[in-house]
């Protein structure tokens, strides 16, 4: 998949501003960002949603904006909201959904006693789907968009409202899926998922990608190796310029009554908070999250001054 | 602006009738006797009731005379209730239409295939109410012209499907059927001839008559099952129906689809 100047306007307002990414086949490929980012957009386009404004969109080697159908055929899409046919059961909505892709019938229930399967529904084969749980649901969802063989699978919030259980099934069978060398692309904001599952991910905000990279250089590059989260004494923006912080931190931050040094490793931040009259501390790896959050701003009041710049 | 005019439409068409087919089919007993009973009480309650006070129109009973118009009327009922409720819950609330257009089917063919269904049922409840009508003996006589009706009664649910979805393609929420339903098909159903000859309204009603599709369904459904009505009437009815089928039922294609890809 390969974008190149992507963009995507609606009448004044720019949603995707020229972004460029190529994801390789086989890997699982993230996009992050606060909400209203561009990333949704993005996956709009890339789906067929929502035509391209400008610039090139290339989906399987071929062109989004002449070969839509093509593309949908060899593709399958896991929307945010499911959208399971309430009206059947769990087998008969992959045997159904697999007519869309021309699946001839005895092959079609092949499939779909394989895929329930797959996503541990097998018991629930005769089930409607009202009756389902949000997890199973998701699951069905997912091999719903399996029922073509599809060479990738696009999933916007895969895990977003399930409980922790849940989320943990939905990322096995994704990890499962990307090992049989399915290329998975997906949007998220949990950190923990993009860590899980992502080989590439890019964060973007304000229709952008701010970086792209794997998740592991992304932490060393833009958070370092460790953090201390200290509640200092001082009001923490004193704290910050303290000789013993300015020589450790990479980066420093404020949130609320908390000082965040981001420093080269853990013993680094484990040694500085000695150095720094606190009330309490804590000591971390960084993680993605922290790189998350450093990119598009921690607070509300930080987005709000952004965009009045 | 040519482009965004063209339609997408294929075969595909079908695999969206036959999902809304199997759906229906699953609840086929409940849906048709619904559908079923209201022309029924219709009938029975107005043609035995008013029938008392009014012996004969023509040379029928009035319960016969109003049969062929609640047989056009169920017609139109059948295509607007699924093109407006019907449509609606799939677009907004089940996602049906987000779920097909995910697949090679395009979105033009899943509100194609939406609009078919609609058709389909009222050509498949108005057949329902034209034999039981006939089994019971309230038109005992029917004319061999009555094996037309079906195709009569297709063609009125491509009209009032699409009207019914371009409804529901361009309203904020499904209470604004309430409208529609009041102010458009409503007056339809008493003023378009179901229950009396549109010959006895004043000069400006009948000419108002004439530009809704019901008129023209009644006029055709009683021509065709009793008989009294000129073929050249007749085909100028029909054609009437035609050229509105044909030239609603893209309307409601291209608006979905502004609806759908953004």
């Amino acid at each position: 998949m390969l974008a190149v100047g992507l963009t995507k306007r609606y009448g004044d307002l720019t949603a995707v501003a020229g972004i460029d990414f190529a994801i390789p086949r086989g890997t699982c490929f993230g996009f992050l960002g606060p909400n209203g980012a561009g990333k949704t957009t993005t996956m709009r386009m890339l789906t067929g949603r929502s035509p391209v404004t400008a610039g090139r969109l290339e989906v399987l080697g071929l062109d989004a904006r002449v070969a839509m159908r093509a593309i949908k055929g060899r593709i399958g899409i896991v929307s945010q909201d499911d959208n399971l046919d309430e009206d059947f059961t769990a087998r008969d909505n992959l045997i159904v959904y697999a007519g869309y892709y021309e699946v001839p019938r005895a092959e079609a229930e092949a499939r779909a006693d394989e895929l329930l399967a797959f996503a541990g529904l097998q018991d629930k084969a005769k089930t409607g789907v009202d009756k389902l749980s949000g997890g199973q649901k998701r699951r069905l969802c997912i091999v719903r968009a399996l029922v073509n063989r599809p060479e990738l699978v696009v999933l916007d919030e895969p895990t977003t409202g399930l409980d922790p259980q849940a989320r943990h099934i939905v990322w096995g069978r994704l990890r499962e899926l990307r090992r049989s060398g399915v290329t998975l692309l997906l949007t998220t904001h949990y950190m923990d998922e993009a860590a899980q599952l992502c080989d590439r991910l890019v964060v973007m905000d304000h229709g952008r990608i701010l970086v792209e990279g794997e998740p592991s250089e992304l932490i060393q590059a833009h958070a370092g190796g460790g953090v201390l989260e200290v509640e200092t004494d001082v009001p923490p923006r004193e704290a910050a310029d303290l000789p013993a912080v300015r020589a450790a931190a990479q980066q420093t931050e404020v949130a609320g009554d908390t000082l965040l040094v981001y420093t080269a490793d853990l013993p680094a931040a484990e040694a500085l908070a000695a150095q720094v009259p606190h009330r309490s501390y804590r000591v971390r790896p960084a993680t993605l999250e922290d790189v998350f959050l450093r990119l598009t701003g921690r607070s509300m009041g930080e987005e709000e001054a952004e965009e009045e710049e | 602006m040519t482009a965004a005019l063209r339609l997408d439409v294929g075969y595909r068409v079908l695999h969206v009738w036959r999902r809304h087919m199997r759906v229906w089919l699953r609840y086929w007993i409940s849906n048709l006797i619904t559908n079923f009973v209201e022309p029924f009480v219709y009938l029975i309650g107005l043609g035995f009731g008013i029938g008392h006070f009014v012996p004969r129109i023509g040379n029928v009973s009035y319960a016969t005379f109003v049969a062929p118009g609640i047989i056009a009327s169920s017609a139109m009922f059948a295509a607007s209730f699924e093109s407006t409720f019907g449509t609606y819950v799939r677009l907004v609330y089940q996602k049906t239409f987000d779920a097909i257009i995910a697949t090679p089917v395009s979105a033009d063919e899943v509100s194609a295939g939406d609009l078919l269904y609609s058709a389909t049922k009222s050509t498949l409840f108005s057949a329902v109410i034209l034999i039981a009508l006939v089994v019971t003996r309230l038109v005992p006589h029917p004319l061999a012209g009555s094996f037309l009706v079906p195709v009569v009664t297709a063609l009125t649910g491509f009209v009032f499907g699409a009207l019914g979805m371009i409804v529901s393609a361009l309203v904020p929420n499904i209470d604004n059927f309430n409208y529609y339903i009041t102010l458009f098909l409503t007056p339809m159903f008493v003023f378009a001839g179901v229950f009396y000859p549109v010959a006895t309204l004043p000069a400006f009603a009948r000419d108002i008559a004439w530009f809704t599709p019901l008129y023209h369904t009644v006029e055709l459904c009683r021509g065709l099952v009793l008989g009294g009505t000129a073929g050249a009437t007749m085909v100028g009815d029909f054609l009437w129906l035609l050229i509105a089928a044909v030239v609603l039922v893209p309307i409601p294609i291209v608006l979905m689809r502004k609806r759908l890809i953004q």
